[in-house]
Order: C-alpha cells, then sequence, then structure tokens
C-alpha cells in the first residue's frame, strides 16, 4: 500500500503561475537561480562532478521510459578531451498514451531549458540539440522563441554568468516517425539521415552524434534538474515511492471525465489517479488500464488493488511505468479492437531493420485484423504468443519488444474476450 | 515547373546550416523550408534540396520517404490527419474519421476533386487527453472533436479564416 500524500501536493515542474513561459516571469519566481548557483558558487559546487553526483543522489528515474537514473548516466561521459560533446534531449514524444513533454513546452519552457543547461555544464558539453517531433509545430514555435529569449538574457552562449562555460543550444525538428524516439534513432535523424537505429555498442556515450560522447535525456527528466539543484537530492526523493520518486507528469486518456496531464508524485495508486481525472465517464465500471503508454503490459480492474504508479509495484502485477501515459478502458471497451489498433502502430512504425520486427509486426497486425473480425481461430492465439517470443530481444532497438508486449499481456488477462471472438466463425459455420 | 528557393530561403538554410558541424544535418530542416514553400517535396523539389545542400540526390530521395509528414506528391490545400490511435480510439477517433469521409466524399488517403481536402488517417499525435481530435496541414491540433466542430473546421477552412492555438488549460491550474 502507498502511503504518498498527494492530496495536499502542489506542482513545481509545472506549477500554477500566470505567464510563466515568459522569461521574464520565469525569472522572477527564481528562474535560472540554479543555474546560477553551479556556475558561480563554488563553495557550494565544486565543479561539474559535485552536480552529477547531486542529480544522481536525486534518483531522477528517465521519464522517456526506461526509468534509468539521470546522473548515472550523465556519469558514462568519458573525460573532456577538447572536442565537441552533445546533448540530444527528446521531445519526440510519440508513445500512444503519451502527452506530457509538450505542457513543458508550453507552460514551463525554461525550467527544461535551464535543465538541460545544468546537464550540459556537468557533463561539459559542447552543444545541446532538442528534438521535437515534427507534428508539434506549434510546440517547436515556442521552444525557438524560449531559447531564443534565453540567448539573448546571456543565459545561453559564451560565457554563461561570466563563467568559463560556454554552450549552444538549437531546436531539431523531427517531420514524422515514431522511431525517431529511440535514442539512436533520434541521433541519425539528428544527423540528416532516415531514423534507423543503430547497433550497440558503441553506446552513444562512447560514440554518439557525430562520432563523438552524447547523451540522451527526455525533456521531464532534465525538467526535474532545476529543482534538484535549488532545493537538494534529499527534497526530491522524499516526493513520492522510495525507489522511483519525485514528481510526475500523469498524462491521463481515455474514458475518464477530466482527462490531461498532471502533476503528482510518483506512486500515487492508479484508483486514485482515476479519481482525480473525474472518475469514469458516464458512471461507467473500470474494464482495464494502460499504465504508462501503449506497449506497457495492460492490467484488469481487478489487479488494480493497492497497486501504484511506480515500478516496484507496478513489476508485483506484471506491468511497468514507462512514460507515465495511462490509458483508461472502461466496461464497453472492445479489447480485441484496442489490441488490433497497437499492433497496427507498431507495424506502421516498425523502421524495418530487423527481420524478425519487420515481419513479426506485420503478423501481428495481420492474424489480429483476422480474429477482430471474427475470422480467427483459437490457435491463432498461440500462434501470436508463439511469434512474440521469436520478436523479443532479438532485434537492434526495443520497437519489437514493445510491439509484443501488449499482444502477449492483453492475450494472456483477457484471453476469454480473445477466444469467444475466435470461436465465433467456427460455430456460424457448423 | 522549375522550383527555386528565394532569398529569404536561402539565407534560412544558411541559418540552418550554421547550427550543425555538418551540412548533412540540414537535410530535414531544409525539406522543410521547401515544403512550406512549395507545399510540397516531389522528386524535382528533392532535386532543388539536394542541390543547394549540395548532397546526393538518393540522400535527400531516402531521407524525404522515410518521414511521413513530408508530401513525396501533392496533396489538397488543408490536409486533415485524423489520429485513429488508441486513446482516440477509444473516444470516438473513428467516428470522426468516418464523418468527414461522408461529408467530404472522399476515404481516407484521398484528396477531393476541388483540390481543397485530403483526408488522411495518422498515428498518434500526442494529444491522447484531448481525443478524438486531428492536425491540419501538419500545424494547428483541432481537439475534442465533434461532429458539429468537424463541420465547423470544414467551414473555417473553406473560407480561408486561420486556425488559433488551442491552448488547453492544466486541468489543476486556476491562474493561467
Ligand atoms: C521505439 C522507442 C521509442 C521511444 N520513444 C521515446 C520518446 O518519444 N521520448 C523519449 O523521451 N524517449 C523515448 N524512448 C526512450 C529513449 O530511447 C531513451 O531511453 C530516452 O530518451 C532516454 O531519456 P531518459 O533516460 O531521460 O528517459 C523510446 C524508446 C524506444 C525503444
Ligand atoms: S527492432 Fe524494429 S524498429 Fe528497431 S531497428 Fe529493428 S526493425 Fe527497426
Amino acid at each position: 500500500m502507498s502511503t504518498v500524500d498527494w492530496k495536499n501536493y502542489q506542482p513545481v515542474l509545472l506549477p500554477d503561475i500566470k505567464d510563466l513561459y515568459k522569461i521574464d516571469i520565469y525569472t522572477k519566481n527564481g528562474g535560472y537561480e540554479a543555474l546560477k548557483s553551479i556556475l558561480t558558487d563554488k563553495k557550494k559546487w565544486d565543479g561539474p562532478k559535485a552536480v552529477i553526483e547531486e542529480v544522481k543522489n536525486a534518483n531522477i528515474r528517465g521519464r522517456g521510459g526506461a526509468g534509468f537514473n539521470a546522473g548515472l548516466k550523465w556519469s558514462f561521459m568519458p573525460p573532456a578531451d577538447g572536442g565537441p560533446r552533445y546533448l540530444a534531449c527528446n521531445g519526440d514524444e510519440s508513445e500512444p498514451g503519451t502527452f506530457k513533454d509538450r505542457k513543458i513546452f508550453e507552460y514551463n519552457p525554461h525550467v527544461f531549458i535551464e535543465g538541460a543547461l545544468i546537464a550540459a555544464y556537468a557533463m561539459e558539453v559542447t552543444t545541446i540539440y532538442v528534438y521535437i517531433r515534427g507534428e508539434y509545430k506549434s510546440y517547436i514555435d515556442m521552444m525557438e522563441k524560449a531559447i531564443s529569449d534565453a540567448y539573448k538574457k546571456g543565459f545561453i552562449g559564451k560565457n554563461i554568468f561570466k563563467s568559463d562555460f560556454s554552450v549552444d543550444f538549437y531546436v531539431h525538428s523531427g517531420a514524422g516517425a515514431y522511431i525517431c524516439g529511440e535514442e539512436t534513432s533520434m541521433l541519425e535523424s539528428l544527423e540528416g539521415k532516415r531514423g534507423y537505429p543503430r547497433v550497440k555498442p558503441p553506446f552513444p556515450a562512447q560514440k554518439g552524434l557525430w562520432g563523438r560522447p552524447t547523451t540522451i535525456n527526455n525533456i521531464e527528466t532534465l525538467a526535474h534538474v532545476p529543482n534538484v539543484i535549488n532545493k537538494g537530492a534529499d527534497w526530491f526523493k522524499a516526493i513520492g515511492a522510495e525507489n522511483h520518486p519525485g514528481p510526475i507528469l500523469y498524462g491521463i486518456s481515455g474514458h475518464v471525465n477530466n482527462p490531461g496531464v498532471y502533476e503528482l508524485p510518483s506512486g500515487i495508486p492508479v484508483l486514485d489517479l482515476i479519481e482525480v481525472a473525474g472518475g469514469m465517464k458516464n458512471g461507467k465500471k473500470l474494464k482495464a488500464v494502460i499504465p504508462g503508454g501503449s506497449s506497457t503490459p495492460i492490467l484488469r480492474a481487478d489487479q488494480l488493488d493497492g497497486i501504484s504508479m511506480d515500478s516496484d509495484s507496478l513489476r508485483t502485477v506484471g506491468s511497468m511505468l514507462g512514460t507515465a501515459g495511462m490509458v483508461i478502458m472502461d466496461e464497453d471497451t472492445d479489447i480485441v479492437d484496442v489490441l488490433w489498433r497497437i499492433a497496427h502502430f507498431y507495424h506502421h512504425e516498425s523502421c524495418g531493420q530487423c527481420t524478425p520486427c519487420r515481419e513479426g509486426t506485420g503478423w501481428l497486425e495481420k492474424i489480429l485484423l483476422k480474429i477482430k473480425n471474427g475470422e480467427g481461430e483459437v490457435r491463432d492465439l498461440d500462434l501470436l504468443l508463439d511469434l512474440t517470443t521469436q520478436m523479443e530481444g532479438r532485434t537492434i532497438c526495443a520497437l519489437a519488444d514493445a510491439a509484443a508486449w501488449p499482444v502477449r499481456f492483453t492475450i494472456n488477462r483477457f484471453r476469454d474476450e480473445f477466444e469467444a471472438r475466435c470461436t465465433k466463425k467456427s460455430h456460424a459455420v457448423a | 515547373m522549375a522550383y527555386e528557393f528565394t532569398k529569404e530561403d536561402l539565407k534560412e538554410i544558411e541559418n540552418i546550416k550554421a547550427k550543425y558541424p555538418e551540412v548533412m544535418p540540414a537535410t530535414l530542416p531544409t525539406l522543410w523550408v521547401a515544403q512550406r514553400r512549395f507545399g510540397h517535396v516531389e522528386p524535382e523539389v528533392q532535386r532543388l534540396v539536394a542541390a543547394t545542400l549540395g548532397l546526393p540526390e538518393a540522400h535527400v530521395h531516402g531521407v524525404a520517404n522515410f518521414y511521413t509528414q513530408y508530401y513525396k506528391v501533392k496533396k489538397g490545400k488543408h490536409v486533415l490527419d485524423v489520429c485513429t490511435c488508441l486513446s482516440c480510439q477509444l473516444c470516438g477517433g473513428y467516428d470522426i474519421l468516418h464523418h468527414l469521409e461522408d461529408k467530404l466524399g472522399i476515404k481516407a488517403g484521398e484528396t477531393t476533386e476541388d483540390g481543397t481536402f485530403t483526408l488522411n488517417q495518422v498515428e498518434c499525435l500526442g494529444a491522447c487527453g484531448y481525443a478524438p481530435m486531428l492536425q491540419v496541414t501538419n500545424d494547428r491540433y483541432v481537439n475534442h472533436l465533434t461532429k458539429e466542430k468537424v463541420d465547423n473546421l470544414i467551414e473555417k477552412l473553406k473560407n480561408g479564416e486561420e486556425l488559433e492555438y488551442e491552448q488547453i488549460k492544466m486541468p489543476q491550474h486556476k491562474n493561467i
């Protein structure tokens, strides 16, 4: 049972301050103080390593889906050698159910910019790119403006706060490809190529953009950094779930009355979160929840008692926090249709480099379409499950796994509904 | 028709190139400049982009083909990209798509005879909480769609009205 005190929580990442997106309002509310502190307060911050230590202690687990400790990732960058080094900020945000980073671009772009600048200082990065999905044209425009304002104020550019730290910061627009959210695909796209994920190793910290050391972080991950610097790692760790601490931007969609993005502590009980979002629409009963984006295993309503939104708790029922983009489904939802649509998505987005993924996603979609149309047989379900095991862990990137999990877990957890659909035809024929 | 960039375009492309240590990374942004100028990136335009950047045509062609937002063939004046993915599916995205198909007399993937509208069905646009929704010609999102809202939108676009950015408040916010 979670004891997270979320009822009295006040947002700190996206606080309720009018016009906070404007740089003057942001600085009036303490903005860029964290950057100033690490660059000028040498007593408090004994160089880049001290910043990495603080962030590592805070245990900001990557908000892009994989949940890796941000400070620890930063520490993997090799020692600076005088050449270029990069930070690539991931604003591709394309996993179905996920729509949170755009709220940062819109409401508080400077907290992200400041976080990225602090990360750049900590890793001795020379250029920052923020990669934003091309569909977010409105947010790309907003970010261009915010970055240009920060340049004008001297927060980006040469000798920031008269220190010897200099860095450039650019926006790079995508052009429609979910796969470019995968970090090495994003690097290819930044280099002006098709977004084919790279084989790892070498890892980006060794060989990233143009063969140089590069770190990739999600927008929300970086946006948490200024608060960690200002208030300390212990403050961050005291919020929410012990092993997955801090505030989280929960994106809630589907059959609830007030869908939207909510900033709340990690570890909030799933059922409470549904209440926060206004409860079930039209007084319907809850059927299922996808907790963190379309690739995270679906949970039946009867699995959710006492389960909270943190990786440990979700693991006990066989799911994951992912991007914390939670999709709520009511009793009328046709699970077979839903799974077919998810399979269609991954098939459409597979880059086609690896045979198990290219062929596998195609077969998953094809068989599910057959079942959806009432033309499937029960043994098709086992064929689907078999296919998922042939796709998993055999490919260059994790898209194949992301496509396989929903199929496996949705069939396992709603097998009766799939079987009901499969026998339809044989009854009709008989 | 021979395509040419304007002086302003060329200046913008120079600014783009300055962001990167090499020329190739300018491929995606320059394709964007081209598409905004000409409305599409048909092979002729791809060749212009390649020549302007001094990159192989095959490279520009491969990139243009990989990314769905580049129009490799001419589209209608307004492109309606209707999301039918997960959350939009749950909230009636297909009803919106079918309503548009009936209204415009075309199927998803087609363009009206007068060339005013192209209708597409697309993957998740990252607006899941505001479903069902669509995007207009790679730019504005139109959220919380109902059939009435769709009908209004079509009228607006026919009348040449600009679409406003739809700001959606965070549910926790009172001041903004
Ligand atoms: C197919 C695929 C798509 C992904 N899409 C995104 C995305 O849109 N945004 C994102 O931040 N991370 C995405 N990721 C995760 C990134 O590869 C990477 O782990 C993340 O950006 C690292 O940042 P973080 O450690 O701060 O979370 C994706 C991963 C895969 C395999
Ligand atoms: S797993 Fe799929 S998306 Fe990833 S590299 Fe292979 S084919 Fe491409």
